[in-house]
C-alpha cells in the first residue's frame, strides 16, 4: 500500500481509501477521487510539484501534499 | 445572509408571463458561452449583498415567452463551505430575495467529461424542480471517438438531455423549447442516490428540525446538514434550531458512521455510484485509447524545458504589450482629453465654472478613462488565457514559486497583472476560490510597481540619480535604481503576504486540487465580450469613486479665491526677490535663478504661472500641505511636495502635474514629454526651503519620495476595485493604511540611510 505521492511519472494505480476528513479528502472526493477509481499519474510541474494526474476522463492537478492523503494500489505502468 | 422561504412559489399566472431557470454547471462547461447564446445582450450584472458572488441575469425569448435566466458561479459541487459558496444553493432553493424563485433548473454538462460533470447533476437533481440537462461539447465528444446513447441518458436521469455546440448556437433553439415545457411540467420525483438507511436518517431529521418552523426545510439543506460536519450550513440553518437538534445531528452522524457510511465521505462514494449505474451502457469510449491534440499540446506546454521557456515568454509578451501597446492608446486618450478641455476653455470665460470643467469634470473623466486601455489589453489577454485552457496551467506551473509565500498559483496571473495596473490585477484575482488567499491577493498586489509610478521614478531618477557605469557599462546607477524601486515593492508585497497569512487571514491551507481543461481554440466572440464586460464593470463601478475623488481634489486646489492675496503675494515676492539679488556678489551661481524669477514676474505668462502657484498655496489644498509639513518633514520633504502627495491621491501620476504648478510651469506641464520632464527637473534642483533658504532635493530627498510612492495606495482607482472586488470599505481602508504607513516608514529609513550615508 503506497500514496498517490510516491507514484511515479506514467504510471497507474487502484485508490483504496482517502485519510483524514479535512477540506482536502472531501474536495478530493468531489472531484472524482474515490475508492475503487483508477488514477494515472501525467506528470509533475517543472518546479517539481503539483501533480497532473489522468482519472475519469479528464486532467486533475493536485499537490503531492495532497496526493499524499490518497492511498493506492499500483496498477501496472500505462503505456501510452 | 438566507432568508428562509421568503418568497413561495410563484402563483402559475405570473409563471406565464415570466419563466425563471437558473443555469449550473461545472466550469469550464460552456456555460458563459450559453448563457451568451441564450440572453444574447439582454444581461444584468450585479453582485449579490454581503457576499462577493455576481450576480448574472438575462432575458430571452421563445415562442412569446418570456424566460429570465439566473447565471450561476461554476462550481462541482453544490456543498457550501462559505457564505459565496451557500449562494448558489439558496437561490436554487429559492431561499434568496434579490432573485425571484426558480422554476426550472438548466444544468449544463460536458459531454467529454460526463462522469464528473454528472457528480453535480445528481445533486440538482436531488432540489425537486423541473430540470433539463445541456449537453455540451458533442462535437468534441464525437471527435475523440465517444460516442453517447442520449436517449438511454434522458431515461436514465429521467429529465430531457439536448445536445448543444453552445460556441455555434447548434441545438439552443431545441433547448428553449425544452426548458419552455420542461417549466409547465409538474416537478420530477426527487431522486436520492443513498442508501435506504441515509434517506431514513435524512427524514428524521427533517422532522425534528421542522418542529416549531412555519415552512419545513428543503430536503436537500437537511442532507447537507448530515453530510457537511462543521460546513457552512450549519451556521446558516441551524441557528433556529436548539440544542436536541444539534444532539439529534450528532447522533445520527455517528449512527451512519457506525452503518459504514461515514460522512462526509458517504456522499461522493454513493454519487459516483450513481453516476457509473446511470452510465453504464450510455457512454463508449473508442477502443482505441486516441491521443488527442490537447493531450499533445499539453505535453510541450507542461513540459520541464519548454513548458518553462513558453511560459515565461508568454509572460513577456504579456507584460511588454500593456507597456507598449497601451502606451500609444494611453496617449490618445490623454490627447482627447486635452483637446475637450481646450475646446471648453475656448468657449467659456474664466472662473469657477470653467476650472470645475475642465480640471475638475473633464479631469475626474480622464483619470478613469485613462486605464482603460491597460485594463482592457490585460483582459483582452486573461480572457484568451481563460478560454483557450492556459489560465490553469499557468497557475499549475507557477504554484510551487507562489506556496513559498503563503498563496498558490492562481496567484500569479493577477500580481503579474498588477504590474502593468493593479485595477486589472485585482479584477482577474476572482478567480482564487479562497477567500483568505484572494484578500491576501488583492491586498498585496497595489504593492507591484504599476505603470503609473513609472513617471514618478524616471523624473527624480533623472534629475537627482547621476549617471555612472557599473560593470563596464553593462550596469548603470540610474537603471539600478529603477530596478531597486520594482525591487522594493515586490520584497514588501512578499513579506506583506506572509504575514497577513499568518495573522489576519490565518487558516487551513486551501485545497489546490484544480481541474486542467482540455485545450481549445478561443472564441473571439467569448473573449471580447469578457473584455468589455469587465471594463465596463470598472467605468461604472470604480468610476464613480475615482470622478468623485477627483472633483474633490480639485475643488481643495480651487479653493478659496483670493485674487487680491495672491497680488499682494508675487508683489512681496518681487521685493523679496530684489532685496535677494542686492545682496549676492556679482557672479553668485544662484543669481541667474532669481534673474530668471523676477523676469517671470514681469512676463506676463509668466506671471499667470506665478500666480498658479501663488494660488495654489493659498488654497486649501496648500495649506494642507503646509499644515502636515512638519509630518513629512522628517522625510526631508517640504510642504510642496506634502501637497503634491495630497493631491495625488485620485491617482499617482498627478503628482507630477502638481510639481509642476508648484513650481511656476503652469498647469499644462507634460510629464510625459521629454521638454517638460527637464524644465520640471530643472525647477526642483533648484527649489529651496521657505525657512533657511537651503536646497529641498537632494539624492536621500529624491529616493525617499520614490520609495514612498513605491509603497503607498495613492491611487482611488485601486481602492475603489478592492471595494467592488471585496464587497466592503474595510478592506480599501486597511490596505490605504497599511500601505501609507509601510510607504512612511519606507521613506523615513530611506531619507535617514541616505543622510547618513552622505555624511
Amino acid at each position: 500500500m503506497s500514496s498517490l505521492a510516491e507514484l511515479r511519472t506514467g504510471h497507474r494505480a487502484r485508490v483504496t481509501r482517502i485519510s483524514g476528513e479535512g477540506d482536502i479528502s472531501l474536495r478530493l472526493m468531489e472531484m472524482g477521487i474515490t475508492p475503487g477509481v483508477d488514477v494515472s499519474v501525467v506528470g509533475c510541474a517543472p518546479l517539481g510539484d503539483p501533480l497532473e494526474l489522468l482519472l475519469r476522463g479528464y486532467h486533475l492537478s493536485i499537490r503531492k501534499s495532497e496526493a499524499r492523503h490518497v492511498e493506492v494500489e499500483p496498477l501496472d505502468a500505462d503505456h501510452q | 445572509m438566507a432568508i428562509p422561504n421568503a418568497s413561495s412559489p410563484a402563483p402559475t399566472a405570473a409563471a406565464h408571463a415570466q419563466i425563471t431557470v437558473a443555469l449550473v454547471g461545472n466550469p469550464n462547461t460552456g456555460k458563459s458561452t450559453l448563457f451568451g447564446a441564450l440572453a444574447g445582450v439582454r444581461q444584468r450584472v450585479g453582485n449579490y449583498p454581503g457576499v462577493t458572488v455576481e450576480k448574472k441575469l438575462g432575458t430571452m425569448l421563445h415562442d412569446g415567452q418570456r424566460f429570465e435566466i439566473i447565471d450561476l458561479p461554476g462550481t462541482y459541487s453544490l456543498a457550501p463551505r462559505s457564505p459565496d459558496e451557500m449562494v448558489a444553493v439558496d437561490v436554487l432553493l429559492g431561499r434568496r430575495g434579490e432573485v425571484r424563485p426558480p422554476e426550472a433548473i438548466l444544468s449544463i454538462v460536458d459531454a467529454t467529461n460526463l462522469e464528473r460533470n454528472l457528480y453535480l447533476v445528481s445533486q440538482v437533481l436531488e432540489l425537486g424542480l423541473p430540470t433539463v440537462v445541456a449537453l455540451n461539447m458533442v462535437d468534441v465528444a464525437a471527435k475523440r471517438g465517444i460516442e453517447i446513447d442520449v436517449d438511454l441518458l434522458q431515461q436514465r436521469l429521467g429529465v430531457p438531455v439536448v445536445p448543444i455546440q453552445a460556441h455555434r448556437r447548434v441545438g439552443v433553439a431545441e433547448l428553449k423549447a425544452a426548458l419552455a415545457s420542461a417549466a409547465q411540467d409538474p416537478a420530477p420525483t426527487r431522486t436520492s442516490p443513498f442508501p435506504e438507511l441515509f434517506r431514513q436518517e435524512t427524514a428524521d431529521l427533517q422532522a425534528e428540525l421542522d418542529k416549531g418552523r412555519s415552512e419545513p426545510l428543503p430536503r436537500y439543506l437537511v442532507e447537507r446538514l448530515l453530510l457537511d460536519s462543521g460546513g457552512y450550513v450549519e451556521t446558516a440553518v441551524l441557528g433556529t434550531n436548539g440544542h436536541a437538534a444539534r444532539q439529534h445531528l450528532q447522533s445520527a452522524r455517528a449512527r451512519l458512521r457506525d452503518a459504514g457510511m461515514p460522512t462526509p465521505a458517504i456522499e461522493a462514494i454513493a454519487r459516483y455510484d450513481w453516476v457509473a449505474q446511470v452510465l453504464e451502457g450510455v457512454v463508449k469510449h473508442p477502443s482505441e485509447k486516441r491521443v488527442t491534440v490537447s493531450d499533445r499540446v499539453d505535453r510541450v506546454l507542461t513540459h520541464k524545458l519548454w513548458g518553462t521557456l513558453i511560459f515565461v515568454a508568454l509572460m513577456l509578451v504579456l507584460f511588454t504589450s500593456l507597456f507598449n501597446f497601451a502606451d500609444p492608446l494611453m496617449g490618445m486618450v490623454d490627447g482627447a482629453i486635452g483637446a475637450g478641455a481646450s475646446a471648453v476653455e475656448s468657449v467659456m470665460p474664466a472662473g469657477a465654472l470653467r476650472s470645475l470643467l475642465v480640471d475638475g469634470v473633464i479631469g475626474g473623466v480622464g483619470a478613469v478613462v485613462i486605464f482603460l486601455p491597460q485594463i482592457m489589453i490585460l483582459f483582452l489577454f486573461i480572457a484568451v488565457l481563460e478560454d483557450c485552457g492556459y489560465m490553469a496551467r499557468a497557475a499549475y506551473l507557477m504554484d510551487k514559486l507562489m506556496v513559498r509565500v503563503g498563496l498558490s498559483g492562481k496567484s500569479f496571473i493577477p500580481l503579474l497583472s498588477s504590474f502593468a495596473c493593479a485595477v486589472p490585477g485585482i479584477m482577474a484575482a476572482r478567480v482564487i476560490e479562497n477567500r483568505r488567499d484572494r484578500l491576501t491577493t488583492i491586498l498585496v498586489a497595489p504593492l507591484m510597481s504599476c505603470s503609473a509610478r513609472l513617471p514618478v521614478y524616471i523624473i527624480l531618477i533623472g534629475a537627482f540619480i547621476p549617471q555612472r557605469d557599473l560593470l563596464g557599462g553593462v550596469l548603470g546607477v540610474r537603471g539600478l535604481t529603477l530596478f531597486a524601486m520594482y525591487l522594493v515593492g515586490v520584497v514588501t508585497a512578499v513579506v506583506v503576504a506572509l504575514l497577513l497569512k499568518r495573522t489576519l487571514l490565518r487558516g487551513e491551507t486551501p485545497p489546490f486540487v484544480m481541474e486542467l481543461p482540455s485545450y481549445k481554440l478561443p472564441s473571439p466572440s467569448i473573449v471580447l465580450h469578457r473584455m468589455v464586460e469587465r471594463g465596463w464593470a470598472f467605468v461604472r463601478r470604480a468610476g464613480t469613486v475615482i470622478f468623485a475623488v477627483a472633483v474633490i481634489i480639485w475643488a481643495l486646489a480651487y479653493f478659496p479665491r483670493n485674487e487680491q492675496q495672491v497680488e499682494n503675494y508675487l508683489d512681496q515676492q518681487r521685493v523679496a526677490l530684489q532685496a535677494q539679488l542686492a545682496e549676492l556678489p556679482q557672479g553668485d551661481a544662484d543669481r541667474a535663478a532669481i534673474e530668471e524669477d523676477l523676469a517671470a514676474l514681469a512676463d506676463p505668462d509668466g506671471r499667470e504661472h506665478m500666480k498658479a502657484a501663488a494660488q495654489q498655496r493659498h488654497s486649501f489644498l496648500g495649506q494642507m500641505g503646509q499644515l502636515v509639513e512638519p509630518v513629512v518633514k522628517p522625510l526631508g520633504w517640504d510642504w510642496r511636495i506634502g501637497c503634491a502627495v495630497i493631491a495625488s491621491f485620485p491617482a499617482r501620476e498627478v503628482v507630477m502635474g502638481v510639481l509642476g504648478v508648484i513650481y511656476n510651469l503652469g498647469s499644462e506641464v507634460d510629464v510625459g514629454a521629454e521638454e517638460d520632464q527637464s524644465r520640471l527637473a530643472a525647477k526642483m534642483r533648484q527649489a529651496r526651503w521657505d525657512e533657511t533658504g537651503e536646497r529641498v532635493y537632494n539624492i536621500p530627498v529624491a529616493l525617499s519620495i520614490m520609495v514612498f510612492f513605491a509603497l503607498c495606495a495613492q491611487c482611488a482607482a485601486t481602492l475603489a476595485v478592492i471595494r467592488r472586488e471585496t464587497n466592503s470599505w474595510r478592506w480599501p481602508v486597511f490596505a490605504f493604511v497599511y500601505m501609507t504607513s509601510l510607504a512612511y516608514v519606507g521613506a523615513l529609513i530611506t531619507y535617514r540611510a541616505g543622510m547618513w550615508i552622505a555624511g
